[in-house]
């Protein structure tokens, strides 16, 4: 449990691959970037890897997995911003445009891992298997986080920025100790990087050895201020170094890429080669929340280019031109996808089922006193409503 | 300074037989010694227990509060952190969240700052934000207030934002068989418990054997002295209200009004959340008139709570408005000038004139 630890595993891994520690720990020199915007593989020398930063393409049975999770995260975010725009949820932060770094982060993992998300990753947390509308509790304005995070292995969605890195790596700190080989992913986003806590978490994950991939959906803003008023670095991925471990660059909206590097990541975080940071270049298609108005600080066509280079539509042309994606195979994935977007209006149509008096249940095992009488007060006041 | 309770038969019991074994075996015990055998105690009896934070294991902490516990128990289960507050909180929440209690330490005070937010924002609300199914029970002892002449953010009594936040229990003990029994309880809590250290009663002794107060505690594991405040002197015409490093000094202010005939009762709250409403009416309600002493600035602090829930509760008993000796509402002064800030003896005898006796 000391940074020489660290090292020593550090210098083990890179002499495996014939590089040295340093060239290990920096990003490759491009982003790891395997396929082109209109679908075609890029030949091997211009995918971003090199010695040490190799990554193989994934099996099609596993991207074909993705593609069907990647499909269903773009209609619940649509799903989701007309129910917002309807009236019937709150408020919804769409991940509109980065739902293939969301499909990836999840499905990497295996069953025991545990995934860290923020208010931008419901589209990663219902691939990690959480129901629909257990997702969508707080954000129809309900006062808890909708769903059981020791069943799904999934911590509730946190909104101040950059805390729960720290969650993540006490949870990987406690399965060490119990000898327990859990991987974790913790996501953040460009903006959060600047936060002390994504320090913190950074410099105790690698201190402490530990299995956590701290993944970055770069995604060029933070509500209205742009990336290059975040960071002067040459690169997110590049912070890695500074820790004492290893940072991948890659194209957050090519799945394929997204798969391979991300499954890479936890593979070598699971054989105790430590923490790694990987940083995923995206866009935020749609405004930060519905309640943000994006024109005030982007241009039109700046939205318009990344359009271009749409996850959804890239790798739908990829698995088209591999034969993958058959007549059958396409209506079952939307079929799914449907079945989840079905889901979503029924149960927001449904009133949502907050009782005031629980408000008081859950703020310690047992009741204090004083809230016990303030409970009481309320119950009071509701019954001489009712009467 | 042993102590009667007339209060909670598990504090009376504790604290009666501890001081009858202690007399007879005649050991001093300091207030450390005893913290320090309640973390050694709670890592024998749960292995879920872990220690960390900044110098807890070679040095065994700048108070020496976990001295001896990494070469007893091993670098898993008492170890050094980098230096960083909100890292530590942090870490904790996530090790406790996954199976872990942890017990971790904020060098002081004023440096448990940095963690504010994630104290704040989750270690206060995991629980209710998961409906329960995420309890945190995890401890953050803090060394806190005056009285040692410590330098700059080395003396902060910072006790009125974690009450004043729900979700998060605030213990502070002030007897050495408190130090013992609260920490074991504080540990043993399922929920987080903010455990304030007062600094200057580190190196106090008295007479207690701790090995008897370890066999007490686990028989009575499952009863609570949380929410029960403790009469530390029993009294008529008035009542002091009371804790962590200000009971001692209450303590003496009752002993010299004793000799000038009046008859003062001193109640130590011992756990500011949950706070014992009972016991502290009960005690107004019999004497009528009431001083809260407590070393932090008093504006919007845990006195003032104190005698808001005093004079709702016992107007009608009251002779006197309730009053308070505090801190001043100044920067904790340097060492040369601390005295002038801290409530003394002197300062509670003369605020005690001003209860509109009778002539
Ligand atoms: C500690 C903290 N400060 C401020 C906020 C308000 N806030 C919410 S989201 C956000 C922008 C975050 O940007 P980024 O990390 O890039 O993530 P994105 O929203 O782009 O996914 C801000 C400032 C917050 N939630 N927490
Ligand atoms: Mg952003």
């Amino acid at each position: 449990m000391s940074t020489d630890a660290t090292a020593d595993r550090i210098s083990e891994v890179s002499q495996k691959f014939g590089i040295s520690p340093e060239d290990y720990m920096l990003p490759a020199r491009h982003m790891i970037n395997l396929l082109d915007p209109d679908g075609t593989l890029r030949p091997q020398d211009q995918q971003g890897t090199e010695p040490g930063h190799e990554y193989p393409l994934p099996s099609p049975a596993r991207l074909m997995e993705a593609y069907s999770a990647l499909v269903t995260g773009r209609r619940v975010n649509d799903q989701n911003s007309a129910l917002v725009r309807q009236g019937r949820m709150a408020v919804y932060p769409s991940s509109h445009g980065q739902e293939a770094c969301q499909v990836a982060a999840a499905l990497c993992l295996e069953d025991g891992d545990w995934l860290f998300p923020t208010y931008r990753d419901t589209v990663a947390v219902l691939t990690k298997g959480v129901a629909p509308m257990e997702v969508m509790t707080s954000f129809r304005g309900e006062w808890h986080c909708g769903y059981d995070p020791k069943a799904y292995n999934c911590a509730p969605m946190a909104t101040p920025l950059t805390t729960q890195l720290l969650h993540a790596v006490g949870v990987a700190h406690a399965a060490k100790l119990r000898g327990e080989n859990t991987v974790v992913v913790a996501m953040c986003g460009d903006g959060a990087t600047s936060e002390g806590d994504f320090h913190e978490a950074l410099n105790f994950a690698a201190v402490f050895n530990l299995p956590v991939i701290f993944f970055v959906q770069n995604n060029k803003y933070a509500i209205s201020v742009p990336f290059s008023q975040q960071s002067a670095a040459p690169s997110l991925a590049h912070k890695a170094v500074g820790y004492g471990m290893a940072g991948e660059r890659v194209d957050g909206n090519d799945l394929m890429a997204l798969m391979s590097v991300m499954t890479r990541a936890v593979r070598l975080a699971r054989e105790g080669n430590g923490p790694l940071l990987i940083e995923a270049h995206t866009y935020r298609m749609q405004a930060h929340t519905n309640a943000d108005d994006d024109k005030r600080y982007r241009e039109d066509a700046e939205v318009i280019e990344w359009k271009a280079k749409d996850p959804v539509t890239r790798m739908q042309a990829y698995l088209d031109d591999a034969g993958l994606l058959t007549e059958e195979a396409a209506a079952k994935i939307t079929e799914a996808a449907e079945a989840v977007a079905k889901d979503l209006r029924d149960g927001m149509n449904q009133d949502a089922n907050t009782d005031p008096r629980e408000l008081f249940e859950h703020v310690f095992s047992t009741k204090t006193p004083q809230l016990a009488e303030q409970q009481a007060l309320l119950v009071d006041e509701l019954d001489r409503e009712e009467a | 300074m042993t102590t009667t309770s007339q209060v909670n038969p598990n504090v009376s019991d504790a604290t009666a037989r501890a001081a009858a074994q202690a007399a007879a075996k005649n050991q001093p015990v300091t207030f450390g010694k005893a913290l320090n055998t309640a973390l050694a105690d709670a890592l024998t009896a749960e292995k879920s227990v872990v220690i960390f934070g900044e110098d807890v294991g070679t040095l065994g902490g700048v108070f020496r509060i976990t001295d001896g516990l990494t070469a007893r128990f091993g670098n898993e289960r008492c170890f050094d952190t980098p230096l960083a507050e909100s890292g530590i909180v942090g870490m904790a929440v996530g090790m406790a969240m996954n199976g872990m209690r942890p017990v971790i330490e904020m060098q002081f005070d004023a440096f448990a700052y940095p963690a504010f937010e994630q104290i704040n924002s989750h270690v206060a609300k995991m629980r209710n934000r998961t409906q329960g199914r995420l309890p945190l029970p995890m401890v953050i002892r803090i060394p806190y207030a005056g009285g040692v002449g410590g330098v700059e953010h080395h003396c902060d009594s910072s006790e009125a934002y974690y009450s004043h936040t729900p979700g998060l229990k605030v213990f502070t003990p002030s007897t050495v068989a408190d130090a013992y029994l609260m920490l074991r309880e504080a540990i043993d809590s399922e929920d987080p418990v903010i455990f304030f250290e007062p600094k200057k009663l580190y190196w106090s002794k008295e007479q207690v054997d701790l090995e008897a107060l370890a066999a007490e505690y686990e028989a009575r594991k499952a009863a609570k002295t949380e929410g029960v405040a403790r009469i530390a002197r029993a009294g008529k015409d008035a009542t002091l209200i009371t804790y962590g490093p200000s009971v001692s000094v209450a303590m003496e202010a009752a002993k010299l009004a004793a000799e000038e005939g009046i008859s003062l009762e001193v109640v130590d709250i011992r756990t500011i959340v949950p706070f014992d409403d009972e016991t502290v009416s009960a005690s107004v309600r019999k004497t009528g008139r009431a001083i809260v002493v407590a070393e932090a600035q008093g504006f919007a602090s845990v006195a003032s709570e104190i005698v808001a829930r005093v004079q709702e509760r016992c107007f009608h008993s009251l002779a006197a408005p309730v009053l308070r000796v505090t801190g001043f509402d100044i920067p904790f002064p340097a060492p040369t000038l601390e005295k002038y800030n801290l409530p003394s003896a002197e300062r509670i005898l003369d605020t005690l004139d001003q209860l509109q006796w009778e002539a």
